[in-house]
């Protein structure tokens, strides 16, 4: 395939995946801004005012950020998960296996879905959290590289879960038993420095707390950790997990009898 | 004319140590319509995956066109339209993004998928359906759709696996035409087929595939010539109360209207009908009983062991 022929299937992909959560944004889009805003309310508004500060922000404030956060990690990964695993359960991941599509072409198309979908929520998210708080943001380009690093990251993730799914059992267990308990312990609510000693060096390895981190810091100014060693840390996962990617996709596994 | 298709000592192997294929060589020649026959579970399906890159091979080698499916996949791809058994588009899509999105994975440029999606709509029926989500589409417009799919990318080389399976007799014979159009105008087809009848009307070369092994290649008139019986069936103008005395031929009253005769080949039909003239007998028609290459198939099936 010439590359104008690659770059129109990456555009096929793309488009067909933006499409799909659209078509169905009653699912897709709509229930992260209900959940969030009631986060918002809940979180924010009621308990946060009995709270007080938190790393120098209103509670409202310190919370926002995480909490756009997770809407971008959960969506980036059910997106990729759910519609490859789909496209497996019907058969339909043939249309493209039996293309000439490169597999990196595959890999790259899912993974910018699953972003696309990410950044749409974090982008409605951010809009309703405009009704409770205001939002000044410090860094933009922090900000968003990190948003954008955090989406491919757990886009990735949620094409291998959907390579190993066998049914549609499998493609809720990553997010349930890991991904949520990681979220809600990664600093969306709390500072890790109101944790004991102990605790701290436990939550610092948890990934998700670095991205957040540096999420809150480009837009509040703090961070409880090393901006630059979170954003290491996170290319380092994009490798591995591409990596493991195409590795699944080169070698069939899964995919090809 | 070169070969549009090449398969050479193909072997595969599944995880449960079951042989699918047994080194399998198989040629097909440019602008023929070949028919690849066998019963269930005899490698029919698992040869067109490892065609297609979606069954990966043990061992062996397979080319379309020239271009080696493991060196130049891009190329062997292109050149390659594929119309599978079961249905494998999104359920949830319309026909008109799934034909749309095929063209795509195959670079081809938005504009001329259109100009492509509407001419093969509009020609196999499809168009008025084309914004109606697939799973509304009946069993024979979502074997259409596929046929569409596959020839999207304007494919050299076509295979269709079991293409007109649970479709109507009108719509089968409709298919079959549109597939003569497409083969007259160059495009090389193989078919997998459990319709003999279709082989033999629509094929000029076969191979015939039992236990992952290729049992016989030839044409389709080749093959027909070895049969040395054929069964024909006489319709008598009177009902007939015992069967009539016709010496050196095998027969049997099927009905009382109708008499079933086995005739060997060279064997003349003359002796049948003087005979049944002098006997007061007036036949009315005549037909062949069996469709010819469904006893061969069975004869040559059975002579490797049955089904697999």
């Amino acid at each position: 395939m010439t590359l104008q022929q690659q770059w129109v299937a990456l555009q096929t992909i793309l488009n067909k995946e933006i499409h799909r959560f659209s078509r169905i944004w009653v699912q897709t889009l709509l229930p992260p801004v209900i959940t969030m805003s009631l986060y918002f309310v809940i979180f924010g508004t009621l308990i946060g005012s009995r709270i007080g500060e938190m790393g120098g922000f209103s509670y409202m404030e310190f919370v926002v950020p995480g909490l756009i956060m997770m809407s971008v990690i959960t969506n980036s990964y059910s997106n990729v998960v759910s519609s490859f695993y789909s496209a497996k359960f019907q058969h339909s991941i043939e249309e493209i296996l039996v293309s000439p599509t490169p597999n990196y072409i595959i890999l790259i198309g899912y993974v910018l879905g699953g972003v696309a979908r990410g950044l749409a929520v974090g982008f409605l998210v951010t809009l309703m959290s405009l009704l409770f708080t205001k939002l000044q943001v410090q860094n933009l380009a922090i900000t968003v590289a990190i948003v954008f690093l955090t989406s491919v990251l757990f886009s990735l993730m949620g094409f291998i879960n959907a390579v190993f799914a066998n049914s549609f059992d499998d493609i809720s267990i990553v997010p349930t038993f890991i991904l949520t308990p990681l979220t809600y312990l990664g600093g969306v609510f709390y500072s890790i420095s109101l944790l004991p000693e102990f605790w701290q060096g436990v939550s610092l390895l948890n990934p998700i707390l670095y991205m957040v981190n540096v999420f809150r810091y480009g837009i509040l100014g703090v961070t409880d950790i090393q901006v630059h060693y979170a954003f290491m840390g996170v290319m380092a996962f994009i490798v591995v997990l591409a990596t493991i990617s195409m590795y699944l996709l080169e070698s069939g596994k899964r995919l090809r009898s | 004319m070169g070969k549009a298709l090449d398969i050479k000592g193909l072997q595969k192997v599944y995880g449960n140590d079951f042989q699918a294929l047994k080194g399998i060589d198989l040629s097909v020649e440019e602008g023929d319509f070949f028919a690849l026959l066998g019963p269930n579970g005899a490698g029919k399906s698992t040869t067109i995956g490892v065609i297609c890159s979606l069954v990966r091979k043990t061992a062996g080698k397979v080319s379309v066109f020239g271009h080696d499916i493991d060196q130049d996949f891009s190329l062997a791809k292109q050149e390659l339209g594929i119309v599978p058994q079961e249905f494998n588009f999104s359920q949830f899509e319309t026909p008109w993004r799934i034909v749309l999105n095929q063209a795509g994975y195959y670079g081809m440029p938005r504009e001329l998928a259109k100009e492509r999606a509407e001419e093969y709509l509009r020609k196999l029926g499809l168009w008025e359906k084309r914004n109606d989500q697939a799973r509304m589409l009946s069993g024979g417009m979502k074997r259409r759709l596929m046929i569409v799919r596959a020839l999207i990318h304007k494919p050299r080389l076509l295979i269709l696996d079991e293409p007109t399976a649970g479709v109507d007799i009108e719509l089968r014979r409709s298919m079959w035409e549109f597939l003569k159009e497409i083969n007259e105008a160059g495009t090389t087809i193989i078919l997998t087929t459990h319709y003999l009848e279709e082989a033999e009307s629509l094929c000029r070369n076969i191979a015939i595939i039992n236990h992952g092994e290729i049992v016989e290649n030839t044409s389709v008139k080749a093959l027909l010539k070895t049969l040395n019986k054929e069964h024909f069936v006489l319709d008598t103008k009177e009902a007939l109360s015992q069967l009539p005395e016709l010496k050196g031929y095998h027969c049997q009253l099927i009905e009382d209207h109708s008499i079933e005769i086995e005739v060997e080949k060279g064997q003349s039909l003359n002796p049948v009908f003087l005979a049944l003239q002098e006997q007061g007998v007036e036949v009315l028609s005549m037909r062949n009983k069996a469709n010819r290459l469904e006893e061969l198939f069975v004869s040559m099936v059975s002579k490797n062991g049955g089904e697999g």
